[in-house]
């Protein structure tokens, strides 16, 4: 067995070096978090109260930082009274890894405070759908005209200019405008996913179209292909896999504008429940519904790369 | 360089091969260059790549083009093919003048240009279905043609799982299911390793032999174009005009053992004397004669390879 040489430029890693890695990457960031949970000798800036002691104002559970506190602890030992008890905590905005993983199981089954509020997986299924019509109205019409403007160079002129300029104007910019022309519900949380995704997306597939390799379309116009032809059987076939990667990469991005979108008229999806659960400082549940978009929006990609290597079997590039 | 007997000229034909190129001469003309020009227009000024190109070809002939790196043999080739438009002079197609590319020319690029996404059957029905053929028969015919370059088993494997050399066979029976008048073919085999090349060589010879095709074959391999070739054209550089269009007087059928036979390097001696003495010369202009820089000795003295 050779050593592995684990820092040679652009080479390929074995199977088996790749899951372990691949797990490493999660494993790490968990293990740095758990450092910070529960070796009371890192940070823990804070203390949390057990017993008020003999000091009025302290409440059992109640978070106050260290310095403060072993003033207070000195103060009531000086003239003789109980201190006050507690132990080296964490703020409350860093909840501890079990704490969060039992809130990912807990979120799903509460209830919602009230009747007419969603549970949590109604508030998810909202957003996915949102960032279903958005990005699929974005796709319908970008993925083409990119296609086009890739193709051919008068209508990569008469559009990418334009988009080109309109791609810097933020999103969520267009949130009051949106609400003005499509009310407070869905319509402008579309728009906003939309419109974030829609002008990058015709640049990038453009480019990507305009990547194929012209020998391709010289080999098929000394076939007799005519210019429709041209089209249809070797520029669309020729960039399908790069532009499924493209849209792959897109999608990711569309998720990153749901927040912001799902903020505009009425708050709703998972961003309502975010927002709801922060108000009561329930941070664990925050950082539950960050992982589970996480764990969707991953677990989406892994489907679609499967997906891919069963439609293009001929891709070399594909991973 | 030159062997210590003498060689017959290059001009010299047994009767057998004289009464073949009259045979040949005497058969319709497919491919016609008048006067091609072609100037290159660059932010540096013009560059002219072709100059008052004349030759033609006669039905089922195979004509090789040779010159120097940069004389301008893919442009020739692309223009004939229509994938670029000449500046000046003609390109007659048994008459009709050549505008834009089309099926009657097929060609084979020196890159591999099968359809990735396209398996080994479908890249050759690529062309029959374009020019509206049904399915089945282009398939029917597409399974003929493979089965003529030997590559049945691999109708249904994608392009990458092929080896460069099948890749160009499987590119040359593409180009050819259209039943082109002519193929155009740039340093096809450029890329093969020289087992592999010598085996495409006489693969192509074969099915020159058996179908009604005209070849027009470009190369810098001077014994590649002498092995395919009835004529070659010798081309010279700056600008690119026609040197010499050579009757090569190896007879047929062509086998590897002529490449040393009298014929075979009379003709050999005359294309280097060609291209060669013309590239010295070219290189002569700004410099007497090439010398090897000095080079610093870098081994021990003792420790020599001779
Ligand atoms: N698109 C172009 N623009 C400008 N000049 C060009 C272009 N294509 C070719 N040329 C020039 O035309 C001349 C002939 O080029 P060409 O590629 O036809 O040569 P070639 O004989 O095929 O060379 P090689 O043996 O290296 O393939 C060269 O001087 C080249 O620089
Ligand atoms: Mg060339």
């Amino acid at each position: 067995m050779s050593r592995t040489n684990w820092f040679s430029v652009q080479t390929e890693l074995s199977p088996k070096a790749k899951t372990v890695l691949g797990i490493l990457s999660f494993v790490l960031p968990i293990l740095v978090w758990s450092i910070v949970s529960y070796v009371p000798a890192v940070w823990h800036p804070l203390v949390q109260i057990t017993d008020p002691g003999s000091v009025s104002y302290l409440q059992v559970d109640m978070r106050m930082p260290r310095g403060p506190f072993e003033d207070v602890v000195k103060e009531a030992e000086a003239e003789g009274q109980a201190p006050p008890q507690g132990f080296p905590a964490n703020p409350v905005y860093l909840p501890a890894p079990h704490e969060v993983a039992s809130a990912l199981y807990t979120a799903f089954v509460t209830p919602p405070p009230s009747r007419d509020m969603p549970w949590l997986h109604e508030s998810l299924w909202h957003s996915i759908q949102v960032i279903f019509w958005g990005f699929f109205l974005s796709s319908a019409i970008g993925v083409p005209l990119g296609v086009l403007c890739g193709a051919y160079a008068p209508i990569s002129r008469l559009t990418e200019p334009f988009v080109e300029f309109f791609r810097y104007l933020p999103a969520p910019a267009f949130g009051a405008l949106a609400v003005a022309i499509l009310g407070i519900y869905d319509g402008p949380k579309i728009a906003i996913i939309f419109i974030g995704t829609f002008f990058q997306q015709v640049l990038i597939i453009a480019n990507t179209t305009r990547k194929l390799d012209g020998a391709l379309t010289e080999a098929a116009l000394t076939l007799g292909a005519g210019n429709l032809q041209l089209l249809t059987r070797v520029v669309v076939p020729g960039v399908l896999p790069d532009l499924y990667r493209d849209l792959r990469i897109l999608l990711g991005w569309a998720w990153t504008y749901l927040i912001v979108a799902e903020l505009i008229g009425t708050t709703s999806g998972i961003t309502w429940f975010i927002t709801q659960q922060a108000r009561y400082q329930h941070f664990e549940n925050v950082y539950a519904a960050i992982i589970i978009i996480g764990i969707i929006g991953l677990g989406t990609d892994l489907v679609l790369g499967m997906l891919a290597k069963r439609f293009f079997p001929w891709d070399r590039n594909g991973k | 360089m030159n062997a210590e007997k003498t060689l017959p000229s290059y001009l010299e034909q047994s009767d057998a091969v004289r009464e073949r190129f009259e045979r040949l001469k005497a058969r319709p003309k497919i491919l016609e260059v008048k006067g091609l020009d072609k100037v290159f227009e660059t932010p540096k000024g013009q560059t002219v790549a072709l100059k008052d190109i004349h030759f033609e070809t006669h039905r089922r002939e195979f004509l090789c083009v040779v010159g120097p790196s940069g004389c301008g043999k893919s442009t020739l080739i692309r223009i004939l093919a229509g994938l670029d438009a000449q500046t000046g002079g003609d390109v007659l197609l048994e008459g009709k003048p050549v505008k834009g590319p089309g099926r009657d020319r097929g060609m084979v690029f020196q890159g591999y240009t099968l359809f990735p996404w396209l398996s080994v059957k479908r890249n050759v029905m690529f062309g029959l279905t374009v020019n509206g053929m049904g399915f089945q028969e282009a398939e029917r015919q597409a399974l003929q043609w493979l089965a003529l370059i030997g590559l049945e088993k691999f109708a249904e494997a994608y392009p990458h799982q092929l080896s460069g050399g099948m890749k160009q066979r499987v590119a040359i029976a593409r180009a050819l299911a259209n039943q082109p008048r002519i193929l155009l073919m740039d340093e096809p085999f450029g890329a093969l390793d020289a087992q592999t090349r010598a085996k495409m060589q006489a693969h192509l010879l074969e099915i020159w032999r058996k179908i009604d095709i005209t070849i027009v074959f470009i190369t810098h391999d001077l014994d590649e174009a002498i092995y395919l070739a009835d004529r070659v054209l010798v081309l010279k550089a700056h600008p690119g005009e026609v040197q010499e269009l050579i009757e090569v007087p190896v007879p047929h059928p062509r086998k590897m053992e002529q490449f040393i036979s009298d014929e075979f390097l009379a003709t050999k001696a005359r294309l280097e004397e060609l291209i060669y003495a013309y590239e010295e010369k070219e290189e002569g202009a700004d410099e007497d004669e090439y010398d090897y820089p000095d080079m610093p000795r870098l081994v021990e003295v003792g420790d020599s390879v001779d």
